[in-house]
């Protein structure tokens, strides 16, 4: 099996604080893997790093094997690393089909286009229309996204996420914040995710991580703790002392 | 399949002429007959709405807030008048476009120092370069004028054909002609891909290059294609006044710019062109109560339309204009307001 | 040499007083993130304050100073209460249209109520014409205006650094959040703060007149300089500022001795490029949002 991403000795300190330490990890093509970790544990920096909006110390970043460490965030995705993320990042002022629409065309390199129209492109307007119907979105998509229901706009974040086709994709926390009525929606989301699409799971959701991942990796202050099969993970002694004694009082 | 049909239509509504505003062109042609004695204030009001376009362009579509919009302006109306002076371009609409270009340029130059840094970076770096090009002016009084401005600048007809008169009707509808094509193509531009690229990053740009959008770029094409705008709002400037003095370049005029905008509204094109009509109408008003303290009046409109909140300001003011659309059109709010700040 | 020394002099002096006329938009910037680009319009109150009472009412010069902090530090107090605070939490572009405003009233309110033409304050015969100190001539105005504004400096170092104030503000500007949370009441403090500064300005305003020019267009003319000071020097401490000003003192008045026709060009030119290379300031961050 290939290596779809991978860091090789990733350092990052904020001042004195260093908050990743020599973090190694590769997650292999196709994989479910997911990173967990206690509260302040390093993980959104990680994801930071691996989306290029912090810069790390030292250490590399690899894509399929070619380095993406200087890439600017938007090359990244480009290259096909996309991620969503765990607080709501969308376009307030958009509607969920102008959202997809810039994402699509972005990932066609059509988003430069300054002369055409929206919607005169029928290969753009199929993928949107795609997209907007597979995460339950056609229904809304005239509405501006500021006014949609919070499970709405976390399949919307998925959902742009998706539009950008990574190979390798990071979810930073789908579920987290959706009512228990909404939840099912992202997490059957979730679950169909395309096989060829490498996901790299953020949670804090025991649940959910066992559900889904099909190898995991602990960080725990900035560093690596241990890393394995979810059965294995579960039954470490170090993990259930640091990270599931922790989830259990939180 | 219906949902594909459904997307491709949803995704052109927004690029289709609206009723409202086909009758607010026609509105703008039946002044030029309506009011045949008043052709120099409308020519103003024109240019003005030409300007302010150009900061909707940067402001309402991406965000940066200038404090420094007139050094466009001002590079436009000095190339115009020197290409003229000089009997470098005889042909007015020629050297309005090179003037445009020459402003383009330096927008293109100065974008770079423009996207770097927060708002208040930006902020200081636009104030500074228009400070800075209004001090070179008056240092280059030899080619400039100086603060008398440049003299003796006599206009050839337009396309050879149409000859600039006294009472400001030749003048008065070359700017709206410039206007009315520079308009048809913001308006394209703003409804491509492109145009929705920048209101992403309007609204967030962390989330815009999440996606894929190459941020920097777009800013900078964005802010070069305004410089454009404000550059022929210049040239228009000294073309129909045979006028450039250094006040092109002062900070009045690019906080002036602003105040415009802002009673019209940002985001939507129509703000600069709406603001524009508003303005000079309250600064008559103004300069009719007391000519010379309008400033203050001027001030107070800022102060109070900020402290009751420009969103709110707005749907006031449309509520009128959506009630008459809604009865004749049978549509929703025609004319809406995007809420736009740019923080 | 003597020359040289003579206008490093003037030009220290120059950057001590916008020192003090824009540390309150040090603080003003630092604390509540407000592009306030009014400041300058509370220096012209203090300084048309002095004016009239020195002028006109015959006060001594030395008693209208303190009467220019004290009428720019309340007009300070009743705007930050009836408006300001309105729109701390508004946009930058809100902020900075308000702003304009304020400062396009105060140039109109004031060319209507005084004049248009500049205005000089009557001062003492003491305070006219030079000293010799060690063969360097020194002028004895810009000699009082460097003691008045290094005690002040002093004073505020002071203040924030041994004060319980200074520790509260200290803790305000450095993270408002965790400083409410410590249960400081930050609006208070920076109510006072907001007020104090613009006293400051009133004061440099007053002693001013007779270096930089008096006239209603003074909160539109030296609007660049006060922000420069505060982008240049950043908010963090008040260091960064007091440098950024003696900077920008010294290199103005070099630049008016040595390069009179290149005018404000270097000026400007410097803060772009100090902007470019360090967009948060040469001497610490600045609140960004």
């Amino acid at each position: 099996m290939t290596i779809a991403l991978e860091t090789r000795g990733l350092e990052k300190s904020f001042g004195a604080l260093r908050v990743t330490r020599d973090l190694s990890l590769k997650v292999m093509q196709g994989a479910r893997h997911a990173l967990i970790g206690p509260n302040g544990a390093g993980k959104t920096t990680v994801i930071n790093q691996l989306t290029g909006v912090l810069t790390p110390n030292s250490g590399r970043i690899l894509l399929e094997g070619s380095d993406i460490t200087g890439l600017s965030v938007h090359k990244r995705v480009l290259r096909g690393l996309s991620r969503t993320f765990q607080i709501n990042q969308l376009y307030p002022d958009l509607t969920p089909l102008e959202t997809i629409g810039l994402a699509v065309s972005e990932r066609m390199g059509r988003g430069g286009d300054w002369w055409r129209r929206m919607g005169t492109r029928s290969d753009v307007n199929t993928e949107i229309a795609e997209i907007l119907s597979r995460f339950h979105l056609l229904d809304v998509m005239t509405e501006l996204t500021s006014t949609l229901p919070y499970g709405k706009q976390r399949l919307l974040e998925i959902a742009v996420a998706i539009a950008a086709k990574p190979r390798v994709l990071l979810l930073d926390e789908p579920a987290a914040g959706v009512p228990e009525s909404e939840r099912h929606d992202i997490l059957a989301a979730v679950a169909a995710l395309p096989r060829d699409v490498t996901v790299l799971l953020i949670e804090h959701d025991m649940d959910l991580v066992f559900s889904f991942a099909d190898r995991i990796s602990v960080l725990v202050n900035g560093g690596l703790l241990t890393e394995g099969a979810p059965d294995e993970v579960a039954r470490d002694p170090q993990v259930r002392a640091v990270y599931l004694g922790e989830a259990a009082d939180a | 399949m219906t949902a594909l049909s459904d997307v491709s239509t949803h995704a052109m509504a927004s690029a289709r002429w609206r009723v409202s505003e086909v009758a607010f062109w026609a509105l703008a042609l039946a002044c030029a007959f309506l009011f045949p004695s008043r052709y120099l204030i409308m020519t103003d009001i024109v240019r003005l709405g030409l300007f302010a376009l150009s900061l909707d362009l940067i402001l309402g579509y991406a965000g940066i807030v200038s404090l420094g919009h007139a050094a466009f302006f001002g590079v436009g109306a000095y190339s115009a008048g020197l290409l003229a002076l000089h009997g470098i371009i005889n042909e007015p609409v020629i050297a309005l476009v090179a003037a445009g270009l020459v402003a383009a340029l330096l927008g293109f130059l100065t974008s770079f120092l423009v996207i770097r840094g927060v708002d208040l970076t930006r902020l200081m770096v636009t104030l500074g370069i228009a400070l800075l090009l209004e001090a070179l002016a008056e240092r280059f009084s030899n080619i400039t004028g100086g603060t008398d401005g440049l003299q003796g600048i006599e206009m050839q007809p337009i396309l050879g054909l149409f000859t600039f008169d006294m009472f400001g009707k030749t003048g008065f509808f070359y700017s709206l002609i410039v206007l009315f094509i520079l308009f048809l193509l913001a308006r394209r531009v703003v409804h491509s891909p492109f145009g929705l690229s920048l209101r992403a990053i309007r609204n967030n740009p962390l989330r815009a290059a999440a996606i894929g959008v190459p941020v920097n770029r777009r800013l900078i094409a964005v802010y070069t294609l305004a410089a454009f705008y404000a550059g022929i709002a210049g040239a228009l400037f000294t073309q129909t006044t045979a006028l450039a003095s250094l006040d092109v370049f002062s900070f009045e005029r690019s906080a002036d710019l602003m105040l415009v905008l802002v009673i019209g509204g940002t985001g939507y094109l129509y703000g600069g062109l709406i603001g524009a009509v508003v303005f000079k109408m309250l600064q008559e008003l103004f300069q009719s109560i007391t000519p010379q303290y309008w400033l203050f009046w001027i001030g107070l409109v800022l102060v109070v339309i900020v402290l009751v909140g420009r969103a709110r300001i707005h749907r006031w003011v449309l509520f009128v204009p959506n009630l008459i659309i809604r009865q004749f059109a049978g549509r929703k709010a025609a004319v809406a307001v995007p809420e736009s700040d740019a923080s | 040499m003597a020359s040289i020394l003579t206008s490093l002099f003037d030009g220290v002096a120059y950057g001590m007083l916008l020192f003090v006329l824009a540390c309150g938009l040090a603080v003003t910037l630092g604390l509540m993130n407000f592009v306030n680009l009014a400041h300058g319009a509370f220096a012209m109150a203090g300084g048309y304050i002095c004016a009239v009472l020195v002028n006109n009412s015959g006060w001594p010069f030395f008693a209208g100073l303190p009467l220019a902090f004290v009428g720019s530090a309340v007009i300070g107090i009743a705007l930050e209460r009836t408006l300001y605070r309105h729109l701390y939490s508004r946009s930058h572009l809100d902020q900075v249209l308000f702003s304009i405003g304020l400062v396009f009233m105060s140039v109109a309110a004031v060319d209507y109520i005084m004049g248009s033409s500049r205005v000089f304050i009557k001062l003492p015969a003491a305070l006219e014409g030079q000293i010799d100190l060690f063969g360097v001539g020194i002028g004895r105005y810009r000699l009082m205006i460097v003691v008045i504004c290094g005690l002040l400096t002093l004073a505020l170092q002071l203040i924030l650094a041994k004060t319980r104030f200074g520790s509260r503000l200290r803790a305000a500007v450095d993270d408002p959040r965790a400083a409410i949370g410590l249960g400081i009441n930050v609006p208070q403090v920076f109510a006072f703060t907001f007020a104090f500064g613009c006293g400051l300005a009133g004061l440099g305003g007053a002693l001013s007149a007779e270096i930089l020019g008096l006239d209603p267009y003074f909160p539109l003319k030296f609007m660049i300089y006060f922000l420069i000071v505060v982008t240049v020097g950043g908010s963090s401490s008040i260091t960064g500022p007091f440098l950024a000003s003696l900077l920008l003192g010294i290199a103005d008045v070099a630049g008016k001795y040595y390069v009179p026709k290149l005018g404000p060009f270097v000026i400007y030119t410097v803060m772009i490029v100090i902007l470019l290379w360090r967009p948060n300031g040469l001497f610490g961050r600045t609140a960004a949002r």
